[in-house]
């Protein structure tokens, strides 16, 4: 029986702060071993448990997508016992990681269709994961339109800067950047709330069309009224979940809704099955 | 089946002992408990109920899953253990652990900490004459003779055990401890008295009523439109029921360190604190105290029967009915929960 719970270890490539408050760093890990790395193979949407030895475990989503070879990437707030430490940390320190855990998003089931993707504060970065796996151009090729809502407190505030400024010019994708408040004249993106900037920018749906959410639950709760104006059937929208968590691995009970977990069962879920379970995220 | 003179049982266990670790009730200053034996130790089979529940022999309410020395870490050898017995557990007790065994043993993840050592475990049963009044086993699927989750059940016959072998374990757990079958014209007489007493005992349980299925009532409406405020009136949430449970499983994962050494530690914890579901945002999804209530009697009653097909996650001990400070009692919350049943 192997152990589920023994992190593979890796190394601390890089470590780059991606905030004006620096409260929030991307960690770049390598394998230690290359076997571990083949083992750890994942896809978009799904989380893993950075462990930092003799301090603690904490699930966190992946960032880097798996065509990036070599490294795996986490966008880390920095808000507790673990995440603070781990700020702390330096290239080259070793640490360990479990996973990668839950579902992901079901990508593949989604060729043909118009994506929309909403995310909202550091919850975006399982949503960079996404972005780049479907800006592969033999994947791209597969999806219709692909249009991106993603808002910050305010511009210091928003993650992979120089990635977003590519996107951004980039052919293939409709970006359309918000922030809550900025006291910048030349702020050249949206101001206001991410679902008020997504009932105005983005497209309705065409009866095949799919939108992905993922943030903090107050952005779920206001943005689900506008993906239903938009004509957003609770089938077509996925809805990525953060309960808490310890295990990741659906045996500790804390991240329960109902009988499903939210570590095994999801993070990702369809509003229309979770209409069927008490509400609890 | 064999026969123990109650003055042989020590030499009896003894002998068990060298090949099995044994664990068994013992009295102590807060009543019976249920724990390791040492060498040359008896399990106390006049016990009633043991306070905890005897779930730590699988599930230790601490568990280290990692050594940590500076960034290097390991895991337990769980490959070489020797093997454990359970001797005078009762038989909702035995069931109890059967039930856990769904939640550690998934078709996508094993837990190896509980699983070696349940594979590694004979269950000796102890048939309850008398069932304490809180017990209501009977009610959901078990009682005080059931057989199906031990390798072995023992019956107290006054001065002596009978021993019913019900598995290869049992088996090799009587045969270690010297136990020898009795001639087959003296069995008939001994069955006999077993059914009776077994009888008697499931007679005299004053909880009938059928604990099982809410099946026919869906889970949003129990979750919805049960007055769950006015059924947790009381609770304090003091975590008490689900530590004493044997079947709540809920574990916390935390790591102790002193300089570069250290352990990280599988914990027992309680849904019903408000830590536990707790995101670190601030945001909680069970902030008030009932909401959590209504989380852990709608996983007994509820999310698991409906998950595994295999009942309540409940077998009837009464620990919790028992040790409640607030008087609040699963049978009633399964009553009020069947009424809905009755209405939608
Ligand atoms: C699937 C998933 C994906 C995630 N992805 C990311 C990600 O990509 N990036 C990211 O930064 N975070 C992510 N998180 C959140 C991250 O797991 C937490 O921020 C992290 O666990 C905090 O750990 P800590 O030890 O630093 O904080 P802790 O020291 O445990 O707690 C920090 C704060 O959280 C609150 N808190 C924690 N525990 C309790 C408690 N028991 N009671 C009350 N309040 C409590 C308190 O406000 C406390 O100050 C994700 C979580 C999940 C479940
Ligand atoms: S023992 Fe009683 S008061 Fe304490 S948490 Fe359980 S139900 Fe509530
Ligand atoms: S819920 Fe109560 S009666 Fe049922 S098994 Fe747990 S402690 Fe025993
Ligand atoms: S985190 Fe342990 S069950 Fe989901």
């Amino acid at each position: 029986m192997n152990n589920p719970y023994e992190p593979y270890p890796v190394t601390i490539k890089e470590i780059k702060t991606e905030t004006a408050d620096r409260s929030l760093k991307t960690f770049t890990f390598a394998f230690i071993h290359q076997a571990d790395e083949a083992a750890f193979s994942y896809r978009s949407g799904q989380f893993a448990m950075l462990s930092v030895p003799r301090v603690g475990e904490i699930p966190i989503g992946i960032a880097s997508a798996s065509s990036e070879k070599g490294i795996v990437k986490f966008t880390v707030f920095k808000t507790g016992k673990v995440t603070t430490f781990l700020h702390n940390m330096k290239q080259g320190d070793v640490m360990g990681i479990r996973g990668p855990m839950g579902n992901g998003f079901p990508l593949e089931q989604m060729t043909k269709k118009n994506l929309l993707i909403i995310g909202g504060g550091f919850a975006f970065t399982t949503l960079r994961s996404t972005i780049i796996t479907l800006m592969q151009p033999d994947v791209r090729d597969q999806y219709g339109t692909i249009d991106v809502v993603y808002g910050a407190r305010n511009p210091g505030m928003l993650l992979y800067q120089d990635e977003l400024d590519q996107w951004c010019r980039q052919p293939g994708i409709n970006m359309h950047i918000t922030v809550d408040e900025t006291d910048d004249p030349d702020w050249p993106h949206h101001t206001g709330f991410v679902p008020a900037v997504a009932g105005e920018c983005a497209p309705e749906s065409t009866g095949n069309s799919v939108a992905i959410v993922c943030g903090p639950p107050v952005m779920i709760k206001f943005t689900r009224p506008v993906l239903a104006d938009l004509g957003y059937g609770d089938e077509n929208i996925l809805m990525s979940l953060e309960n808490r968590m310890k295990c990741g691995i659906g045996m500790c009970g804390r991240c329960n809704i109902g009988q499903e977990l939210v570590c095994r069962d999801g993070p990702v879920f369809t509003l229309a099955y979770l209409n069927k379970t008490p509400g609890e995220f | 089946m064999i026969i123990i003179k109650k003055t042989e049982l020590a030499r009896a266990m003894a002998r068990a002992q060298d090949t099995y670790i044994l664990s068994g009730p013992v009295e102590t200053f807060h009543g019976h408990t249920f724990r390791h034996l040492e060498p040359g130790q008896t399990p106390d089979l006049s016990y009633q109920h043991t306070l905890v529940s005897p779930k730590a022999v699988v599930f230790p309410p601490s568990d280290p899953l990692l050594t940590f020395s500076g960034n290097d870490w390991t895991g337990p050898d769980l490959a070489g253990l020797p093997p454990q017995a359970a001797v005078g557990i009762r038989p909702y007790d035995a069931k109890a652990l059967h039930l856990l065994k769904y939640n550690f043993d998934t078709p996508e993840y094993k837990d190896p900490f509980f699983l070696s050592r349940f594979e590694n475990l004979t269950l000796v049963g102890l048939a309850e004459n008398q069932p304490d009044p809180a017990n209501f086993s009977t009610s959901c699927g078990t009682g005080p003779f059931d057989e199906t989750g031990l390798d072995m059940l023992l019956v107290d016959l006054g001065d002596a055990l009978a021993g019913k072998i019900l598995t290869d374990k049992g088996e090799a757990f009587a045969r270690a401890a010297g136990l020898v079958p009795i001639p087959a014209e003296k069995k008939t007489a001994v069955a006999s008295t077993i059914a009776e007493l077994k009888t008697r005992a499931e007679k005299s349980m004053t909880s009938p009523r059928e604990f099982g299925s809410l099946d026919p009532v869906s889970t949003l409406d129990l979750y919805e439109q049960a007055d769950w405020e006015a059924l947790a009136f009381g609770c304090i949430n003091c975590n008490t029921c689900t530590f004493v449970c044997p079947t709540c499983w809920c574990f916390d994962i935390q790591d102790e360190a002193r300089g570069q050494k250290g352990v990280r530690l599988k914990l027992w914890d309680s849904c019903m604190s408000a830590l536990y579901s707790a995101h670190a945002s601030g945001h909680n999804p069970r902030q008030q105290g009932w909401q959590r209530f209504r989380n852990r009697f709608m996983h007994k009653l509820k999310y698991f029967a409906d998950k595994y097909g295999a009942g309540p996650m409940c077998v009837g001990c009464g620990r919790c009915i028992r040790l409640c400070p607030a008087g609040i009692d699963i049978r009633t919350i399964h009553q009020a929960l069947s009424r809905l049943e009755a209405v939608t």
